[in-house]
């Protein structure tokens, strides 16, 4: 089974140091798969890490039933589900959903075109990166949840708040990530690139996006966790629409199960988001001793 | 659209023109001059081995040769084009060894033309496969698929065995000695290894001090073991005299 850390994803601080990707040179730590020990075989074990979660879940179930649990604290799993099932056959469910997505997929074209673009200009050029980067990392300094206020004041509560505030923090991982590529594809392939009388075309398409690919796609996932968190806080201060406004209205009627189907969303979305990027990374990265074999 | 087998119809018309004529080449970093005065003629379908001591700035020569550093001084002519094997491999991880061998190569026809590269050094059956996969002899095999698919008039070397091992290395001497004879381009090995040298090359150059300081043709009736403990002579090592 993969290793999804959808959570420790989440909790990114700020706009997320990237952390530096193991090079092709570089062994690579193997994943956790030391069955050496236990005694169980991997399918023992599968079944072994789903007994906690699956307990619990039970555990809520019946102290919620019980009436230990009062229904205004914490709804019982199964009121969650009823109640997901009703908002999806009115349609509003569906329609928050759609919202939200669109939100955080058109903060995330934006902000992921623009980090793009800079860092592929800062990669290139050490003109670019004197003109540039210096203000780019001042501006990373800052954790960008903290400029909401100030972007609320901006642009108020509508869409172009949420959009941007998604954006500004897809934005900077692309960015980074962008630039370490391009700095550390090998030099000898860009000469070997010269050699064979490559165009400065052929020569990005050829060699130096391929070899900056794996450091691009690491800021991409983290970028796909910080616009998701960008969204969520975006979403719960202030809209008319999308999940965080299902729960925010929720709120005002107790409706605590309403709000814990809203959570629970965003934690799937969150986990499908992350595995959709590492699906991206095998695919693209087929030929990488890091990633083609493993997982 | 079929490319003549180079060197058959090629060689037998023109009156050949050399591969690479050197003149008087002169490079310094900084104020170290690591090339001064250098002169140099390798004739197309020509087979020369470049030997000198460590540091002694044979990479320097060939790397002027392929047009990758600026010429301080002197002249560089070489009319045809040129392609490098280096000492490490090079292959592009991301490209199936197809590819590789492909690149900058123009489209239309390209995939045959490495699938038939590929076929001469004895990968054919491997077109599509990584080069991760290869073995050490298996991915220098590709980058010698990969300077000849350009059919260059002017092929150059660096220690391109170097790093592989002994039986390897032999194999290889076959393979690249069927390969020039097949495309007649001229050629420089950059080599440490004497015994690669002559066995290889039609004539051997000795560098020291930034130029070519001796030079032997192997015409075949000469003693190759008396040759071989002059160019050890020449590089500075006094070998006692029975053959390795
Ligand atoms: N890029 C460089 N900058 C400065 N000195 C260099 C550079 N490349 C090579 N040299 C120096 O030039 C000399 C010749 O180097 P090289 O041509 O690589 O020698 P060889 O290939 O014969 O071992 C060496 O002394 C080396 O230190
Ligand atoms: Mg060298």
């Amino acid at each position: 089974m993969t290793t999804l850390d959808p959570l420790a994803s989440l909790s990114l601080p700020g706009a997320g140091v990237p952390p530096r990707r193991v090079l092709p040179k570089a062994v690579s730590p193997s994943p956790s798969r030391h069955t050496a020990g236990s005694g169980l075989g991997p399918y023992r074990l599968f079944v072994v890490s789903w007994l906690a979660p699956v307990a619990l879940v039970v555990v809520w179930e019946v102290l919620a039933r019980a009436g230990w649990i009062s229904p205004q604290v914490l709804p019982a799993p199964s009121k969650v589900l009823t109640t997901a099932w009703k908002l999806t056959l009115n349609g509003s469910l569906l329609l928050d959903l759609g919202t939200s997505l669109l939100r955080a997929a058109v903060g995330f074209a934006i902000g992921g075109g623009i980090g793009f673009a800079l860092g592929t200009l800062v990669g290139f050029s050490r003109l670019a990166e004197a003109a540039i980067d210096r203000s780019v990392q001042m501006i990373r300094a800052i954790p960008f949840l903290a400029l909401l206020p100030l972007v609320i004041v901006w642009f108020g509560v509508g869409e172009s708040q949420k959009i941007f505030l998604v954006a500004l923090g897809v934005a900077f991982p692309i960015y980074i990530n962008t630039v370490l590529g391009i700095r550390q594809v090998d030099p000898k392939l860009v000469e070997l690139g010269r050699v064979r009388n490559l165009g400065p075309i052929q020569l990005i398409r050829r060699i130096i996006l391929p070899g900056a690919l794996p450091s691009i796609l690491t800021g991409v996932r983290y970028a796909l966790a910080t616009a998701w968190l960008a969204l969520v806080v975006a979403e719960t201060i202030g809209a008319q629409s999308g999940l965080g406004f299902l729960a925010m209205d929720a709120r005002e009627f107790l409706r605590t199960d309403v709000i814990v189907l809203a959570i629970v969303l965003y934690a799937l979305i969150g986990i499908a988001a992350d595995s959709i990027a590492r699906h991206l990374e095998r695919s693209l990265l087929a030929w990488h001793p890091n990633y083609g074999d493993r997982r | 659209m079929s490319r003549a087998p180079a060197g058959s119809a090629v060689a037998a018309s023109a009156p050949s023109r050399p591969a690479v004529v050197v003149t008087d080449l002169t490079r310094a970093y900084g104020p170290r001059v690591v090339i001064d005065g250098l002169n140099l003629v390798i004739e197309r379908g020509e087979f020369v081995a470049l030997l000198g001591e460590s540091g002694c700035g044979k990479t320097t020569l060939l790397r002027a040769l392929a047009g990758l550093d600026p010429v301080d001084h002197g002249r560089i002519d070489a009319p045809g084009e040129a392609a490098v094997v280096f000492q490490e491999h090079r292959l592009l991880p991301w490209d199936s060894l197809w590819r590789n061998v492909a690149l900058g190569l123009p489209d239309q026809g390209a995939r045959e033309r490495a699938a038939a590269a590929l076929s001469q050094v004895g990968l054919g059956h491997r077109l599509d496969d990584w080069p991760r996969n290869l073995s050490g002899g298996q991915a220098q095999r590709v980058a010698l698929a990969r300077a000849l698919v350009q059919e260059p008039e002017l092929l150059l070397l660096d220690e391109p065995f170097a790093a592989l091992d002994a039986l390897t290395r032999i194999r290889m001497h076959g393979l690249v000695k069927e390969l020039v004879a097949r495309h007649r381009p001229g050629v420089l090995l950059v080599t440490h290894d004497v015994d690669e040298a002559i066995s290889l090359a039609d004539r051997v150059l000795v560098m020291r001090a930034g130029i070519i300081a001796a030079e032997h043709r192997l015409d075949g009736s000469g003693d190759r073991a008396a040759l071989r403990l002059r160019l050890l002579a020449e590089l500075g090592v006094h070998a006692e005299s029975e053959p390795a």
